[in-house]
């Protein structure tokens, strides 16, 4: 027996919304709207859901309801969805005495339903069109395989949020072991941030990302504290000091965390008369904005433990940061313990402060 | 303390109404300058600033802030108040000056969370 291919779906067909995504549009879309075009009604849906035939009498479908807990259900007649007896029809016929009557008399014919290999935002649609509270859900042969109220929307998001929770703490469990499931004579991860001049909105986002990473990578919160703030204060300089931007750039290594910043111009003629508390050549203009105070680098100083700085008029900047950590921070465990991600575990990190 | 204690302390309104505001605040920190922010304060504070531009947020994420409060009836930028949002980090804003918000939080036993920098 062959079917027909079933139709396409709109988002098959058009996408999200039915038209093509912006970059505005995706920067709006937050996690619960990804969702609702995610998630398929299929995974939602209660399913084997209760059901009746139209000749069933009122009074043993009231039963039913009161039994199975449910307020509305799906009318078959041959397998085929014929209709939807909802506790508003039995209230109406109760309110004319009418329970011995057959579900057929009072059960509502035009069924509104969704099909199962739909986004749940179709549901949510249809739900806001029609006022209904619950629809049958039928799949591709047009058979009824479940129904969806929006309770079932509410809980399938939720859950689905809870394993995005999840997913996040595995892959810091993942990240953190990446020294340990790799072998190799030297291991380092780098990561490069381009940073351009003058960007002062965007500024401390790439600093951001560099915490971040080193969070996920299992670097201790003070660790990862004094790293954020050396990369910010550099990143901060890039911006405002450079003639065509530069790059930021982050090396992690078991041992040591690395942290480079590199221009091309215009570099800095006294390198000794920048490290001195005070002194600066900032604009009024970045002041205003609570930096170029000449204490960028005596902070970036204090934060590592050790930085290099060397420039010339030629050839630009480079300024090194370096941070040593406890072969245990990053190689996710300590000596001679198993490694399970425990919260024993994250306990031993906090513990290798500076 | 929490954070809608400090609220009423100041006399101050809130401008992220979309985010949570049942948040410990554990010290406070003043400033101006954000490099003297970076260098010393301690996290789980607020702090007390006259600046509104985004960078007041970069550096209050960074130094692990948990709520920003302007002084002096400042009102921040767009991108401030934007950034604020995505990143979760509450900003009040209060009519008060810096030297009497300071005191204010202060005798109501909010503790300095600005460290002591060592002499050089």
């Amino acid at each position: 027996m062959s079917h027909p291919p079933r139709p396409p779906t709109d988002q098959e067909l058009y996408g999200r919304s039915g038209r093509p995504v912006t970059d505005k549009d995706a920067q709006e879309i937050n996690r619960v709207e990804e969702l609702s075009y995610d998630l398929k009604i299929r995974e939602v849906m209660s399913k084997n859901p209760v059901t009746a035939s139209p000749e069933t009498s009122l009074a043993e479908v009231l039963e039913l309801m009161r039994i199975r807990q449910v307020s509305g259900v799906p009318v078959l007649e041959n397998e085929q969805l014929v209709g939807i007896l909802s506790i508003e029809d039995v209230v109406r016929a109760m309110n004319r005495n009418d329970l011995t009557e057959s579900v057929r008399q009072y059960m509502t014919r035009d069924v509104v339903s969704v099909a199962s290999y739909e986004s749940i935002v179709k549901a949510m649609q249809k739900f806001a069109e029609s006022g209904v509270g619950r629809l049958p859900v039928v799949d591709e042969h047009n058979q009824l395989v479940g129904i969806i109220t929006k309770g079932d929307i509410t809980r399938g998001i939720l859950i689905a949020l809870q394993k995005d929770y999840k997913a996040e703490e595995l892959r810091r469990y993942r990240a953190s072991h990446l020294f340990e499931d790799i072998i190799s004579d030297r291991t380092t991860l780098v990561l490069r941030y381009a940073i351009k001049q003058q960007d002062f909105t965007r500024g401390g986002n790439a600093s951001s990302h560099i915490k971040r990473a080193l969070l996920r990578l299992g670097a201790d919160p003070q660790t990862a504290r004094r790293c954020g703030i050396a990369a910010y204060e550099a990143e901060m300089n890039l911006i405002i000091h450079t003639t065509s931007g530069g790059i930021l750039k982050l090396e992690v290594e078991p041992y040591r965390i690395t942290i480079s910043a590199t221009d091309d111009g215009p570099g800095i003629a006294d390198v000794e008369q920048v490290l001195q508390p005070g002194y600066s050549t900032a604009t009024e203009k970045v002041r205003e904005m609570g930096f170029g105070a000449g204490m960028g680098l005596i902070n970036i100083q204090r934060c590592v433990d050790k930085m290099e700085l060397e420039s010339s008029l030629e050839k630009g900047t480079k300024l090194i940061m370096r941070i040593h950590v406890p072969e245990e921070t990053l190689t996710g465990r300590a000596k001679g313990q198993p490694n399970e991600p425990s919260s024993d575990h994250r306990t031993t990190q906090s513990e290798t402060t500076d | 303390m929490n954070l809608t204690e400090i609220i009423k302390l100041v006399d101050g309104s809130n401008l992220t109404s979309e985010l949570n505001l049942d948040i410990e605040i554990e010290g406070g920190c003043g400033a101006d300058l954000m490099s003297d922010v970076l260098l010393s304060s301690q996290p789980n504070a607020v702090l007390l600033t006259g600046l509104t531009n985004p960078q007041v947020v970069r550096t209050a994420l960074m130094a692990e802030f948990r709520a920003i409060i302007f002084v002096r009836g400042k009102r921040p930028q767009a991108e401030t108040l934007q950034l604020a949002i995505q990143e979760n980090m509450p900003l009040i804003s209060s009519p008060l000056g810096m030297f009497e918000l300071c005191g204010r939080l202060r005798s109501a036993g909010l503790p300095s969370f600005e460290s002591h920098v060592p002499s050089s």
